[in-house]
């Protein structure tokens, strides 16, 4: 589908409590995240930290803990929670009809 | 725990007991709730008064009823909800008569007699009997396999009929009957709830809250049918099913009856007190005889009978204030009731029917499954019904039972306190500060707030002596929050905290989940989670591999490891680098390997462009560099040479270190190789509370560095030295000495059972060396160098555990196994403006 919505798969494909990426040609990784009450969220793959894989990363509420210094991000905003200062850029994204859609104007404008 | 009392008659000690004492003897028949309570409290006032008996109809101390429910549903054991142990008894000097029930009074001469023909004088006579399950008497009711739910022996027979699994019929939809189905569903039963009125619970909440709940019910795989009314019980020898009275045959191997309670007032009858509905008694629980008291379910008190266990504290309490001498007077209870079904939160109190001048204030969120009503009459809260969000239900009721005018609160009533309180800025110390002394913070244990804060100013200064001094808290642990405030309140930062608890999701520390998780046969997270109150949905990521490890421990072979709980170098089977590529190495048996192993490695290095080759101190080769959408077929390639993983990247067994010892060395004593290489063999895959490492030196030279080990082997000229706890990181350790071995067969048992003791008894992320200093290296060696039989036991139990997890972990990843791990969901390509899925 070509459009402002970009449609990456099924949201069964990503599992609950977890995340898969999306590579973005010329560009950074997108990490799409599924929480254990099925909301979905999209971050640039970077923790604002050391840039760690967040897709790697142990999903709990609405926070992901970056695989490499555990500090934790609110998958809503980007923000690094507690202490830590930061913030990685968020895609709009939504799903409808079961499938997820992630904006194409975030995306390039993240990834970029 | 069983405590039977004597069953030889001996009035002449009696009769020598009472020259020697010569105190008023107060007889209490019936060691349930009702009974025990009285006397501590009449303890608490006047511990010398009186010579004290109790006679208990049940082979058991007194323990907590109202509690049967979680012990049916596995969450509890019965030394969990004792209330008062036999050293209670002892240390008080009640003589406990149990399992002997009083079957007559003789008011004219003063003196009860019991079952076993036991004959005792009284001066004052104390009725708490209870009261019976109602068994309506359609035909069939006295079937083999009709019960009711009261007490222990009720239980163990839900629980016999459970273990045959099968169908069972819960008669009534009340508080008792709901509990008693949700037991039985989680023991595995096929459970039909028949309820004669057309909602749930209908004396307890309100059509709109029954309603909510019968979804939930069902949803939980319960069959719910309302306005079912019960025509017969059919069966021949035992019960087969239940007739409906439009012929509907449910079939059932175990029918509940749970359909109300009745006094049990017999006993006062046949001795000519005065009984309406319940024995009457006036407002210091005196009966019509004024040797006679009576309190709890059995009386009747200005026409009200109650079959809750709140009304039965405050009767206790007028009840002691009058036999000490200073009558304080019980004028009845306002009830509140809260169901005991885990994962469903319902509250209800006071008056709800609604009616003249009755104003109902009612808030629902749909989305979140919440319900909450407020009824108000002339400015003041009659009655509150909450479904889904109960924790404003103390406040309500404090409320309610104050009468208080709610006029300046009425808009933000329904919001509950920490809104109506102040803008909306929850403070709950505020919200704790602000309730009254009667406030009743622990359910369970009838505790009020003055007793919590009256314990912590004793001196419980932490969350743990409170739950040892007064109780509150120590059951369910639902008021665990108030607890802790009130703790903060009185002590702000002198609070003492308690063993460490996992993480801030929970009050429980790691030694209490572990017990809990195995004494309640726990078997998933969101279980774990759900039974002792986190409070948040799914944990974070402290608690969740910690949890997700003991239930793996718990239960070999049983339970399905939760990707999503553990750390990224678990979940990859490789080592995230900081680049967020991977390393990887492949298991080199004892540090030996072969040109076929060294050529697929020298292979991969090329084939995936690898940047990096090293060798470990581990003694084996770690490739850098690999992208983890390549590690699949990194490890196809290694499995084809036959390499497996070498869990260098998990709290595993990491490594067997050797030397190579009496093959090849001058002075090696023993085959180190030989034996690090079977040892590796059978503690390879396990994964432990932390990384575990272990070495063979060949002679006391060492040269594996055996001693700076988890499990340290050096071999001598007489056998085996076997080493424990070293740790060669940021604080180096150096082992201490388990034992001596002369044999390679005892090296490889003691490696095995000191590896499962470390599973089973150290805490999450805790090294050998830690958890030693911890312990201490003495109850080691008595568990592992002295106790042959509980080594034997310990070895078996690691040998099982370790029959299921010997699988290569990348075998079944090089087959495809969890791909969606390893691969993106998709591409996109800007410029050919297309992507895919």
């Amino acid at each position: 589908m070509i459009g402002d919505w970009l449609d990456i798969g099924r949201v069964e494909e990503i599992p609950l409590r977890g995340s898969r990426t999306i590579p973005v040609e010329g560009g950074e990784e997108i990490a799409v995240f599924r929480t254990g009450d099925n909301r979905v969220f999209a971050l640039l793959n970077q923790c604002p930290h050391k840039k760690g894989p967040l897709s790697q990363g142990i999903i709990h509420g609405h926070s992901v803990a970056c695989p490499l210094h555990n500090w934790s991000i609110a998958l809503a905003t980007g923000e690094a929670q507690g202490d830590d200062k930061g913030c990685t850029p968020t895609i709009p994204v939504r799903v409808d009809g079961g499938r997820v859609l992630l904006c194409r104007a975030g995306t390039l404008k993240a990834a970029a | 725990m069983d405590f039977h009392g004597s069953d030889k008659v001996d009035d002449n000690a009696d009769a020598a007991w009472e020259r020697r004492d010569p105190r008023p003897h107060l007889v209490v028949i019936g060691n349930g709730m009702a009974g025990c309570r009285a006397v501590e409290e009449l303890l608490a006032r006047d511990p010398g008064r009186y010579r004290i008996t109790i006679f208990g109809a049940e082979p058991h101390v007194n323990y907590n009823r109202i509690m049967l429910s979680p012990v049916l549903a596995g969450e509890k054991t019965f030394a969990e909800i004792v209330i008062n142990d036999t050293a209670w008894y002892a240390d008080n000097g009640i003589t406990l008569v149990a399992g002997d029930a009083v079957t007559a009074i003789d008011r004219a001469q003063k003196i009860v007699t019991a079952a076993s023909g036991r004959v005792l004088a009284y001066d004052r006579l104390l009725i708490a009997t209870g009261s019976n399950p109602f068994i309506i008497p359609v035909p069939g009711h006295d079937l083999p396999g009709v019960i009711g739910f009261r007490d222990l022996a009720d239980v163990d027979r839900m629980l016999a009929a459970a273990d045959k699994g099968g169908a069972a019929v819960v008669i009534g939809g009340g508080l008792l009957g709901l509990e008693a189905a949700h037991g039985l569903s989680l023991r595995g039963m096929r459970v039909t709830v028949l309820h004669l009125m057309p909602t749930l619970m209908e004396r307890q909440l309100d059509e709109a809250a029954g309603w909510l709940l019968k979804q939930e019910l069902e949803r939980r795989g319960q069959t719910i049918l309302t306005g079912a009314d019960t025509a017969e019980i059919v069966g021949s020898d035992a019960v087969e099913g239940v007739r409906l009275k439009d012929g509907t045959l449910i079939p059932a191997s175990l029918v509940v009856m749970a359909v109300g309670i009745r006094p049990n007032v017999a006993l006062a009858r046949e001795a000519g007190l005065a009984v309406g509905r319940g024995i009457q008694v006036d407002d210091d629980m005196v009966t019509s005889d004024p040797a006679i008291l009576a309190v709890g379910e059995c009386v009747e008190h200005r026409g009200q009978v109650y079959g809750l266990v709140a009304p039965l504290w405050e009767m206790c309490r007028a009840l002691a204030d009058g036999l000490a001498g200073s009558p304080s007077g019980y004028r009845g209870s306002v009830t509140s009731t809260k169901l005991k079904v885990s994962g469903i939160d319902v509250f209800s109190a006071g008056d709800f029917s609604g009616g003249e001048g009755a104003e109902d204030i009612v808030l629902r969120d749909a989305s979140r499954g919440i319900y909450k009503r407020v009824v108000v009459r002339d400015d003041r809260i009659v009655g509150a019904v909450l479904y889904g969000d109960t924790a404003d239900g103390g406040w309500y009721f404090d409320m309610l039972r104050k009468q208080e005018d709610v006029a300046d609160l009425r808009d933000l009533l329904i919001f509950g306190q920490a809104f109506a309180a102040g803008g909306g800025a929850a403070d709950p110390l505020s919200a704790v500060a602000a309730l009254s002394d009667d406030a009743e913070i622990c359910g369970c244990n009838g505790v009020s707030k003055a007793k919590v804060v009256a314990c912590i100013s004793g001196g419980a200064h932490s969350l743990d002596a409170v739950r040892g001094g007064c109780k509150a808290s120590a059951s369910c642990g639902s008021c665990t929050g108030l607890v802790e405030n009130l703790l903060a309140l009185a002590l702000g930062d002198a609070v003492e905290a308690g063993p460490k608890t996992i993480c801030r999701c929970t009050s429980f520390g790691h030694d209490d989940v572990r017990r809990e998780i195995v004494a309640q046969g726990m078997r998933s997270i969101p279980e774990v989670m759900q039974k002792l109150h986190w409070t948040t949905p799914d944990g974070c990521s402290s608690c969740r591999p910690a949890l997700n490890y003991y239930l793996l421990c718990a239960l070999p072979g049983d339970y399905a490891d939760d990707q999503q709980s553990r750390f990224v170098n678990e979940r990859m089977h490789a080592n995230i680098q900081k680049d967020g590529t991977y390393s990887v190495v492949p298991r080199m048996w004892g540090g030996i390997t072969n040109p076929r192993e060294l050529r697929a490695i020298a292979d991969v290095v090329e084939k995936y462009d690898a940047p990096m080759v090293k060798v470990t101190g581990g003694q084996r080769l770690d490739i850098f560099g690999i992208r983890k959408e390549d590690l699949p077929a990194v490890w196809a390639d290694l499995n084809a040479a036959g390499m497996v993983s070498g869990h260098a990247y998990g709290k595993s067994l990491r490594t067997v270190k050797t030397c190579v010892g009496s093959e090849w060395c001058r002075f090696g004593t023993q085959d180190s190789t030989g034996l690090g290489v079977r040892i590796e063999r059978m503690t390879w895959g396990s994964w432990m509370p932390h990384k575990f490492k272990i070495a063979v030196s060949g002679c006391p030279r060492n040269c594996a560095e055996a001693t700076i080990k988890d499990f340290g082997v050096v071999c001598v000229d007489s056998g085996y030295e076997l080493h424990v706890g070293g740790n060669g990181g940021i604080k180096v350790r150096a082992t201490d000495l388990l034992c001596r071995v002369s044999t390679e067969q005892e090296a490889l048992d003691h490696v095995a059972a000191f590896i499962q003791l470390y599973r089973e008894e150290a805490r999450y992320l805790e090294r050998t060396a830690p958890w030693i200093e911890r312990v201490g290296i003495g109850y080691i060696r008595q568990r592992i160098a002295q106790d042959a039989v509980g080594r034997e036991a310990l070895r078996a139990r690691f040998l099982f555990s370790q029959s299921f997890s010997q699988d290569d972990p990348w075998a079944a990843r090089a087959a495809g196994a969890d791909r969606d791990l390893h691969a993106p969901v998709g591409a996109f390509k800007p410029r050919q403006m297309e992507e895919m899925a």
